[in-house]
């Protein structure tokens, strides 16, 4: 059960330096002081200001906006200014007292499955399910009813109308937390319950339960509002925002300002919590998103283009100087730096290396998959016989739609699951065979029949969940078979799959190729697997080809030690059980940072100074064969267990 | 994950998934019917001392007070109340209003239509704008983009979504009906008279919809298979309108779900606003009058209403995902 | 002395009539001092197995017996652990190393019942699995995929577990690293003299690190024997297939001619919610029903384990390895 890992968890700064961070955003940090604003304005408003917003004075009443009152004087002669500000303090106070009630009604709710355990944790759900259901204006109105009209009634009204939110939050964070495994450890190990959920749950959910409680915050305030508004909430004489709106509302005839000064009011307090929150929700997911550096305007080509050499006839794919830079954080990275190859046809060529190596982007650069903002740059980038690189990408659609042909790593993931698997085919030849609904369905199916999915016309009625994985990718290499392929590029198409699935793939991928001559490129991490499949290998290295040689000769004449590392890494069935296996000391470079030099020197047991600071060429001898490495020639009998000497504590 | 081996047994009705779906679908239905008819009779009875007597106030007679318990059953046991009050309603007895004597059906039938029309209308309206208006948004700004563009709306849209729907009410009948004097605002008249409580009904969750709807376009866009319909090399406007547009709907519904519901439960406020005469009056009205017979069954109207909206959620779910019906087993 | 044995193991998901049998009557024993190593595909029960060990998966009927007396669900002392595949999910993001080592280091020496001080047993199972002490104050968003895998198995010998169930432990990490772990894990094995149940679907690793193999389909043990006898001998067809599944160079054999073979070799794995009838392996079998004429008791007849390395085949015995598959 091989799973790929979504969530890297990567290195991320401390959430204290994160929150700060979050303030030094423009929207956080108008939403920080405003939220500041509006807690000291409540604090010291109603000290200021409340004789004057309660001073009634006959004779100046509705006066529209004057020098002694700003914004007027309502039906009664009072300050409208002033009771607006005055009312902030009530309006703020009871909204945090609902969202407190919310929050922590919410909070026990939820998190109660974890205490007593799973079955009263399924009927709280339940329960929570059909109340989140209901919008809380209307819970606010059913529990005013119960609790009465007023004040007192309109905070518990709003706060247990909110609970339900908070709970399914609650319950929908804590179930993703009790997926992990660490959980699961703590169990094993013989951790307490509560423990559980004092020491492993709560601190990885408070973040998102913080933000959310701000943007419910905002949500109480105007939910208050609407009540008393309504007349449900603070009764006269106290008075809120709500409640100086609906006095407003009806006189607006005579002095909008009554209504509007209120509403403005409403919308700003409204605003800061909201935005306060999102900017801290932003703030905490901001670390995972790339932060974008424009690429500036460099030339299309690398390079001025060659004359065009005489190409022969049986090349598919001819790659020269590739380049691909993306956006970093601090400055553009340039994960792949220099690949050339040529395919020929019919032939296998295969790509290893580890993660990071730049595999995969060389494999959606030379198929023109790589959008904006990231840019392919190559001296050449010829796909039979046609120039990829002139004109936009449009120009080509109909030969790369017809004739190259992709399958990616996971099927499951691959093929859209709201469309049926017969119609995700018949597109491409509808769109470049010009073929009509019904015909292109049929050619569907005997592509489908090609791959060998079983029953495969009425296979071609269902949605790609009704496929396992191994028919998914299947269906994958039928949607290439729809034109008529010269190559496959096919990036881990066996990763996601069992073996005894990898086989009957791989088995499938060989005898298309036998049949058709169609070139294949493979993609893999797996020594074993691209020696298994490929007439050649390249092994990539920090984004560039560092060596060059025959798939026969990868056990035995490879002459990079990277090359070297990499086979004797992996155990096969094979494998000498009493010794130790060989073990690349380090870490695959970031590709942010590739060292100088060799970018393999600083795990390489043969590195000099040399090597350290001049990068070796990637040298062609008589034979074909490429290989990257100052000592190629001389490093052919290197103990691969030197390498083990390392610790594992430093990689 | 697997399914249908050669040797796997052949599909049963019972087991489609379709069917499978509609009947969990339709239980769930009955069973939030059941607990909503549960809380609307438990809410007099839940209120503190008599509502009887808080309806009719300190000063009228002992008897009167008996007498009108009687007649709503009130001096019955609980049980036996709770049968009456679900047999009734199923039957379409709501009770007898406690103000007006009139039967809390006919009320509701008085001034449902306002409120659904309202409600509908802004329901389409909201939708009508969100969802092109996100499709085009997510794909204009995808992949970091267009970052201009992308602050710009998402500022507006933040505040839009943030205005409650009642501000924004009282903001248009100052602008519209006070300054400019176009259009009417207050009351029932018209095609003219729906322009502004429409409007401030489907301008927030137009806006936070929209939102919503480019984020999931941002984040499908990115998918693996959109990447193969790129691979595919559909022209540009296939890839997002076919292929993506239908994965972000489905993220985007159930959101979309909740803040339909609370539109309806919107009307309220905004009814107020426009003197609307629909049940949104009528509940606020009541609750001040402690009319509970005419506050009981409005719930429950809204209630259903509510659920309704949910149905619907769920049935495009299940028409645009496929996956979707089979989920949560 | 300790010894994991599975007595007549079943789980089982969901209702009666809507439900899953992911491990079925399973017989197994992890002997003293052993390695035995479980492979098969995904969905055929071998991590519900491993997890109902630790008491994560619910066991429906059977026993799971360490030393003749059920596994201690309860209380302090938990001589079963186990370490997980992912070694992002399996470590508390929150929590420093130090702290999520410390946290299952018992109060007692099970063998000496001498108080132990968590500081120094953090330690010393740093040491143990290599790792530089001052790592305790990290947090696993500093470490790299193999340096959480050795902190997820430090917290796993804190508890000074007599059996360890290690659930596809390097499939997760880059191969430059696995090779590293693996040999890090035969050293602790050896040194600790613990008894392990090595969970892989590669069977080069599972070879490299078991002294005894057993194959599961559909929750079943379907052979089981010394590991050499296994990789070397194969009685059941599955076990043929997934060896032959092994990349190795040369081209991949295209498919057979033979198209009753071929049907077989390209069956979709079998569904755990319909398992077949008889023998849950004939619809894939290369010499059952689908392929030779008088194989039908495959069909119904559930076949028992008594051949060679238990094989629960009903041709273990007669099958030639090598001559009827491709």
């Amino acid at each position: 059960m091989v799973a790929p890992i979504t969530d890297r968890g990567s290195r991320r700064p401390s959430s204290a330096t994160r929150w700060l961070a979050v303030l030094r955003t423009p929207v956080g940090a108008c939403a920080g002081f405003g939220l500041l604003a509006l807690i000291v304005l409540a604090v010291i408003a109603p000290v200021l200001w409340s004789a004057r917003a309660g001073r009634t004075d006959v004779a100046a009443m509705l006066q529209g906006p004057s020098a002694r009152h700003w914004a007027g004087t309502d039906n009664l002669g009072r300050d409208i200014l002033a009771r607006v500000l005055v009312a902030t303090r009530l309006s703020v106070e009871l909204a945090l007292l609902a969202t407190v009630i919310a929050v922590v009604t919410g909070l026990v709710l939820g998190t109660a499955g974890v205490l007593v355990g799973r079955r009263v944790g399924r009927v709280l759900a339940a329960v929570v399910n059909i109340a989140v259901a209901f919008p809380g204006l209307l819970l606010a109105l059913f529990f005013a009813v119960i609790f009465g009209v007023g004040a007192r009634g309109a905070v518990l009204a709003i706060g247990f109308a909110g609970a339900p939110a908070f709970a399914r939050l609650a319950q929908t964070l804590v179930a993703g937390i009790e997926q992990r495994d660490f959980v699961a450890a703590a169990r094993i190990a013989g951790v307490g319950r509560v423990r559980i959920l004092l020491r492993h749950v709560l601190p990885n959910i408070a973040e998102s339960l913080i933000v959310n409680a701000s943007i419910g915050a905002g949500g109480a305030l105007l939910a208050f509002a609407s009540l008393s508004f309504l007349g449900l909430g603070v009764q006269p004489p106290s008075y809120d925002w709500g409640r100086l709106l609906g006095d407003g509302l009806t006189g607006i005839y005579e002095q909008p300002i009554a209504a509007l000064a209120p509403g403005v009011a409403v919308i700003l307090a409204g605003l800061a919590f909201n935005l306060f929150g999102e900017s801290l929700a932003k703030g905490i997911g901001l670390t995972a998103t790339l932060g974008r550096v424009p690429l500036g305007r460099a030339q299309r080509r690398a390079a001025p283009a060659e004359p065009a050499e005489p190409v022969a006839d049986d090349v598919v794919l001819d790659v020269a100087d590739l380049v691909v830079t993306l956006p970093g954080h601090h400055a553009p990275i340039q994960p792949v730096r220099g690949v050339g190859f040529r395919i020929g046809r019919g032939e296998a060529v295969g790509v290893v290396g580890e993660s990071g190596a730049g595999k995969s982007l060389t494999a959606l650069a030379v198929a023109r998959l790589i959008e904006e903002p990231g840019r392919v740059d190559a001296s050449r980038l010829r796909f039979l016989g046609a120039d990829l690189l002139a004109g936009p990408p449009q120009v080509h659609r109909r030969l790369l739609g017809t004739s190259l042909a992709m399958v990616f790593q996971d099927p499951m993931t691959s093929l859209n699951p709201t469309r049926r698997i017969g119609g995700q085919l018949a597109e491409v030849a509808r769109q470049h065979g010009g073929l009509s609904r019904g015909a292109a369905l049929a050619l569907a199916i005997d592509r489908l029949r090609a791959v060998r999915v079983p029953a495969a016309a009425r296979r071609a009625h269902q949605y790609p969940h009704e496929f396992s994985g191994g028919m998914r990718q299947r269906a994958m290499i039928g949607m290439g078979l729809m034109g008529r392929p010269a190559l496959i590029v096919a990036d881990e198409p066996t990763t996601a799959l069992d073996v005894t699935v990898q086989r009957q793939v791989l088995a499938l991928l060989e005898s298309i190729r036998r049949a058709d001559g169609v070139a294949l490129l493979l993609i893999s991490h797996d020594v074993a697997v691209v020696g298994q499949v490929c007439d050649r290998v390249l092994v990539m290295y920090a984004g560039r080809i560092v060596e060059d040689l025959p798939a026969a000769e990868l056990a035995t004449g490879a002459r990079h030690p990277y090359t070297r590392a990499l086979v004797a890494a992996v155990p096969d069935m094979r494998t000498d059980l009493d010794r130790p296996l060989a073990a690349i000391p380090g870490r695959a470079p970031d590709p942010a940072r590739f060292p100088a030099g060799c970018a393999f020197a600083p795990r390489c047991p043969l590195a000099t100074d040399r090597c350290r600071t001049t990068e070796p060429p990637l040298e062609t001898d008589e034979r074909g064969r490429r290989v990257a490495c100052w000592y190629a020639g001389v490093s052919e009998h290197v103990d691969p267990t030197a390498m083990t000497a390392a610790r594992g504590g430093h990689e | 994950m697997t399914t249908l081996t050669a040797a796997g047994p052949a599909p049963r009705i019972v087991e489609s998934p379709a069917v499978r779906f509609a009947v969990r679908r339709g239980i769930r239905f009955v069973v939030s019917l059941w607990v909503l008819l549960t809380a609307a009779f438990g809410m007099i009875h839940l209120i503190p001392g008599d509502p009887v007597r808080a309806a009719l106030g300190i000063s009228a007679s002992q008897s009167l007070v008996n007498s009108r318990r009687h007649a709503l059953g009130l001096d019955q046991p609980v049980i036996v109340q709770y049968w009456h009050y679900l047999s009734g309603t199923v039957t379409g007895n709501f009770g007898t209003s406690l103000t007006s004597q009139l039967p809390v059906s006919r009320v509701i039938a008085q001034r449902l239509p306002a409120t659904l029309e309202l409600a509908a209308s802004a329901f389409v309206l909201a939708i009508v704008i969100a969802i092109p208006l996100g499709t085009f948004m997510g794909v204009l700004t995808r992949g970091g983009r267009a970052r201009r563009a992308e602050l710009t709306f998402t500022t507006t849209s933040v505040v839009l979504g943030a205005i409650p729907d009642f501000v924004i009410g009282v903001v248009l009948v100052w602008i519209v009906g006070v300054h400019l004097q176009w259009l009417p605002v207050a009351g029932k008249s018209g095609l003219g008279s729906f322009v502004l409580p429409v409007l401030s009904l489907a301008i927030g969750p137009a806006a936070i919809l929209s939102r919503i709807l480019r984020v999931e376009m941002i984040a499908v866009l990115q998918a693996d298979f959109v990447r193969t319909a790129r691979a595919k090399r559909l022209p540009a406007r296939v890839v997002y309108v076919r292929h993506a547009l239908p994965n972000a709907l489905t993220s985007t519904i159930t959101l979309g779900g909740l803040l339909l519901s609370s539109l309806v439960a919107g009307t309220v406020l905004v009814e107020n606003v426009f003197a609307w005469p629909g049940l949104g009056s009528t509940i606020v009205s009541s609750i001040l009058a402690k009319d509970y017979p005419v506050v009981q069954g409005v719930v429950l109207v809204y209630g259903i209403g509510v659920l309704g909206v949910n149905l619907i959620v769920d049935v495009a779910l299940a028409l645009l995902d496929p996956r979707s019906t089979i989920r949560e087993s | 002395m300790s010894e994991l044995r599975f007595d007549d193991v079943s789980v089982r998901y969901g209702t009666r009539r809507r439900g899953l049998t992911a491990v079925a009557g399973v017989r197994l024993v992890v002997p003293d001092g052993e390695v035995v190593g479980l492979v098969g595909e995904s969905g055929s029960g071998k991590s519900t197995l491993a997890r109902a060990a630790v008491g994560l998966a619910p066991v429906t009927s059977g026993r799971i017996l360490l030393d003749g007396r059920p596994v201690p669900l309860r209380g302090p002392r938990r001589p079963v652990q186990m370490v997980f595949q992912d070694p992002y999910s399996s470590l508390d993001p929150r929590m420093t190393v130090g702290a999520t080592i410390g946290e299952t280091v018992p109060r007692r020496d099970p063998v000496t019942g001498t108080a132990l001080d968590r500081r120094t047993e953090v330690d010393r199972l740093l040491e143990l699995v290599e790792l530089d002490a001052d790592l305790a104050r990290a947090f696993p968003g500093q470490l790299s995929g193999g340096q959480r895998q050795r902190v997820a198995l430090a917290r796993a010998l804190a508890a000074r577990p007599d059996v360890v169930i290690a659930d596809e432990i390097t499939s997760a990490l880059d191969v430059s690293v696995q090779g590293t772990v693996l040999n890090l894990l035969r050293t602790l094995l050896r040194e600790l003299g613990i008894s392990m149940l090595f969970i892989s679907h590669n069977l080069a690793v599972v070879r490299y690190v078991a002294t005894s193999i057993a194959v599961m389909y559909l929750g079943r043990i379907v052979e089981h024997g010394p590991a050499a006898d296994v990789l070397g001998d194969p009685q059941h067809p599955y076990s043929r297939d997934l060896l032959a599944a092994v990349p190795e160079s040369g081209h991949p054999a295209a498919p057979p001619d033979d198209p009753a073979l071929r049907a077989v070799t390209d069956a979709e794995p079998a569904d755990p919610h319909h398992p077949p009838a008889g023998c849950g392996y004939h619809p894939r079998c290369p010499i059952g029903p689908f392929v030779l004429a008088d194989r039908d008791r495959c069909r119904t007849e559930a076949p028992t384990t008594d051949h060679r390395h238990h094989a629960a085949c009903h041709y273990a015995a007669s099958a030639e390895p090598g001559a009827s598959h491709r």
